[in-house]
């Protein structure tokens, strides 16, 4: 029995070594950061309709954390910014602090199409077109607002292998 | 009838359209003298902005719009290019302050008189000679940074000390900077940093077409887009004259009230959480889901947006649709009800939200309030009570009105406007009119200024349009956030300072629609 409950949950005695974990294959995966992922969100200048829909994942027909995801108060504890809006420029130093914050590995997700490439809100004097141009973005999902399921999606591809990134 | 006061003052003219609207140039002598007598007759300012007209009539232009007892009143001041100044509102309308600095910002048009000149909207990321709403506004030296110091109206106090939050805040929430100045818990003062939402959008309505138009100002604040989509439509077919077909307008009044439902279940249910009660956010964000949902399987998306548009709506609802809508309304106010009785009865809720975040009905007319605060602090105004319009003047909407002023009050209103716009919605939905959707508009050659007026979830929204060949030359979003956000500063005077989310969460005003 023992041995058995060793195998599934990889038990062991004090003083023995530690068996190299597996590295796990599937990539989308929140388990790539090894560790449930933590989210920072900066409103960038969005409409607020993205917020609209990224508040709607922590209710109950979504259940964010169930599916390893936290929304974070605090950049510290992030590993990853999930950006809205085109980035205005009154928004820029902030974001660019909050992404400074974060530690290494992080990733980056543009929510919403004005994130993307500036949306409806695109050639105005006051925004940057989208958030590509003041950081890297690793993950783009479209949409005015994308729905709470594309939202998930985003965020499994963004908590993928890691290791290719160069972070 | 216009009040024979202000028709002394200058040559009223009522434009045609659904909202009732009296129009006049006046002389800056009078500008003042007019604001008066509209306050004296218990009159608010809705709105003020400016407008570049150099290549028409060689002047810039101020605009205000009041709310009189008959209607709108919408003023304009000439002003010649080389004064650049008129005479401040702020003695009379309190909420006039921010509108004048911020035109400034924009337009370069000083108010003399408004003793803050601080800017508001502009934070350096354009030179302080520059004005974006001018026509010859250059954005080849924008900058990239920083935000310019900015003088904070700090009293410093040995005991006291500071608290600055924002504008990245901790929750999922829109961008704002906040200066507390507390003594021990205690919130002694609190001042608003706005600007950072500012996208431009005045500007970039210039030149635009309606329908790209119509879809940007859905986008001015996403969770009012049908209110500012209505309020466009509504301006574009003043200036093109035409009638919408009966069934297309209660269809946008269906829309209008199922966004105050959805926002109003939301904000109940963040006021419970930020009052430490998980229970309400997790129950009503589970209302509010099924009610988008159904947004998205019988409107065609989720918020609403692009579903109202100049000339009609961008859907129908089928028979089918009708009966659903009708049942999962009749299944909503159940669930709202028990809810209600399992809030009010909760004695930790009710030692967080009685008697926290106070605005007495005095100041509240003093500022001019309205909207969901307004009418939490008695402030009787609903548009589509004393101004309905198509299909409002056959619904007879029940006001919902609160004496008490404080997050409690401003709770209980939005539970009364759920139940009362679920009563629309079944009157909507039992008498909906047969016939078109939608007329067909052409407006290629048209020109003319438009007005759109509606009573959004917050409040009422404004929207002062300018077609030139069926062309956006200026268009003016009004967001009831101007006027409700100085409202907030003095709610949370000696309150402490985990009382401010729960206040601020009362209040649920616009970011975006403020900053523009």
């Amino acid at each position: 029995m023992y041995r058995i409950l060793q195998e599934a949950w990889r038990l062991g005695k004090v003083g023995e070594s530690l068996s190299p974990v597996e590295r796990r294959s599937v990539t989308n995966a929140p388990g790539f950061f090894h560790h449930s992922i933590c989210i920072r969100h900066v409103d960038a200048g969005s409409c607020n309709g993205c917020e609209q829909e990224l508040q709607a994942l922590n209710g109950p027909h979504y259940s964010l954390e169930q599916s390893g995801f936290r929304f974070t108060a605090s950049p510290r504890h992030a590993d990853v910014l999930t950006v809205t809006g085109p980035v205005t420029r009154h928004m820029r130093r902030a974001l660019l602090e909050t992404h400074d914050a974060m530690a290494a590995p992080k990733r980056v997700i543009a929510v919403g199409d004005c994130a993307c490439s500036g949306g409806v809100f695109r050639g105005s004097y006051a925004v940057r077109d989208g958030v590509a141009a003041v950081l890297p973005v690793d993950v783009f999902i479209p949409g005015c607002p994308p729905d709470p399921n594309a939202l998930l999606h985003g965020l499994q591809q963004a908590s993928g292998d890691i290791d290719s990134k160069k972070d | 009838m216009l009040s024979p006061r202000l028709h002394a003052l200058g040559t009223f003219h009522r434009q045609a359209g659904a909202v009732t609207v009296w129009s006049g140039k006046l002389h800056p002598d009078q500008w003042i003298i007019a604001a008066q007598i509209i306050q004296d007759q218990g009159g608010r300012l809705l709105a003020l902005w400016g407008e570049d007209q150099l290549d028409e009539t060689t002047e810039y232009r101020v605009y205000a719009a009041f709310l009189s007892e008959s209607g709108i009143v919408l003023t304009y001041l000439s002003i010649e290019p080389h004064l650049l100044e008129f005479p401040t509102l702020t003695d009379i309308f309190p909420a006039a302050q921010r509108m004048e600095r911020a035109l400034y910002d924009l337009l370069g048009l000083r108010a003399i008189g408004n003793n803050d000149q601080r800017a508001w909207l502009r934070h350096g990321s354009w030179a302080e000679h520059q004005f974006p709403l001018r026509k010859d506004f250059c954005t080849n030296d924008l900058s990239e940074d920083e935000e310019s110091h900015y003088p904070f109206h700090t009293q410093k106090s040995p005991e006291g000390h500071e608290i600055p939050v924002g504008p990245v805040h901790a929750g999922i929430i829109e961008p704002g900077h906040f200066l507390f100045q507390v003594l021990g818990e205690e919130i002694l003062r609190m001042e608003e940093r706005f600007g950072y939402a500012h996208k431009g959008i005045e500007r970039l309505f210039q030149g635009q077409e309606v329908v790209a138009g119509g879809r940007l100002a859905g986008r001015v604040s996403g969770d009012n887009t049908v209110a500012y989509a209505w309020a466009f439509a509504q301006a574009v077919e003043q200036i093109a004259q035409v009638v919408v077909p009966e069934r297309a307008q209660w269809l946008r009044a269906l829309c209008l009230e199922r966004e105050r439902i959805a926002n109003h279940l939301g904000d109940l249910g963040a006021i419970g959480n930020d009052a430490g009660l998980a229970f309400a956010l997790t129950q009503f964000q589970s209302l509010k889901e099924d009610w988008l949902r159904d947004h998205l399987r019988y409107f065609g998306h989720r918020y609403l947006m692009d579903r109202v548009r100049p000339g009609g709506v961008a859907f129908d609802l089928e028979p089918e649709a009708v009966t659903t809508l009708r049942q999962s309304g009749q299944l909503l106010q159940e669930h709202v009800d028990r809810l209600q009785v399992i809030l009010s009865e909760h004695g930790g809720l009710r030692d967080r939200v009685v008697n926290t975040g106070i605005i007495s009905a005095e100041r509240a007319a003093h500022q001019g309030l309205m909207g969901v605060v307004g009418r939490a602090s008695n402030q009787p105004w609903d548009l589509r009570v004393q101004f309905p319009s198509c299909p409002y003047d056959q619904l007879n909407v029940r006001l919902a009105q609160s004496t008490d002023g404080d997050v409690a009050a401003r709770m209980s209103i939005r539970f009364m406007e759920i139940a009362e716009s679920l009563r629309l919605q079944k009157e909507i939905l039992d008498h909906l009119p047969e016939g078109h959707i939608e007329i067909g508009l052409d407006i290629e050659s048209v020109s003319g200024t438009g007005i759109g007026w509606v009573e959004g979830w917050r409040g009422e929204v404004v929207m002062w349009l300018r077609l030139n060949h069926g062309h956006i030359s200026r268009c003016h979003p009004h967001d009831p956030s101007w006027t409700l956000w100085p409202a907030l500063e003095e709610a949370v005077l000696q309150d402490i300072v985990a009382d401010f989310p729960l206040i601020n969460k009362s209040f649920n005003l616009s970011y975006s629609g403020h900053d523009l």
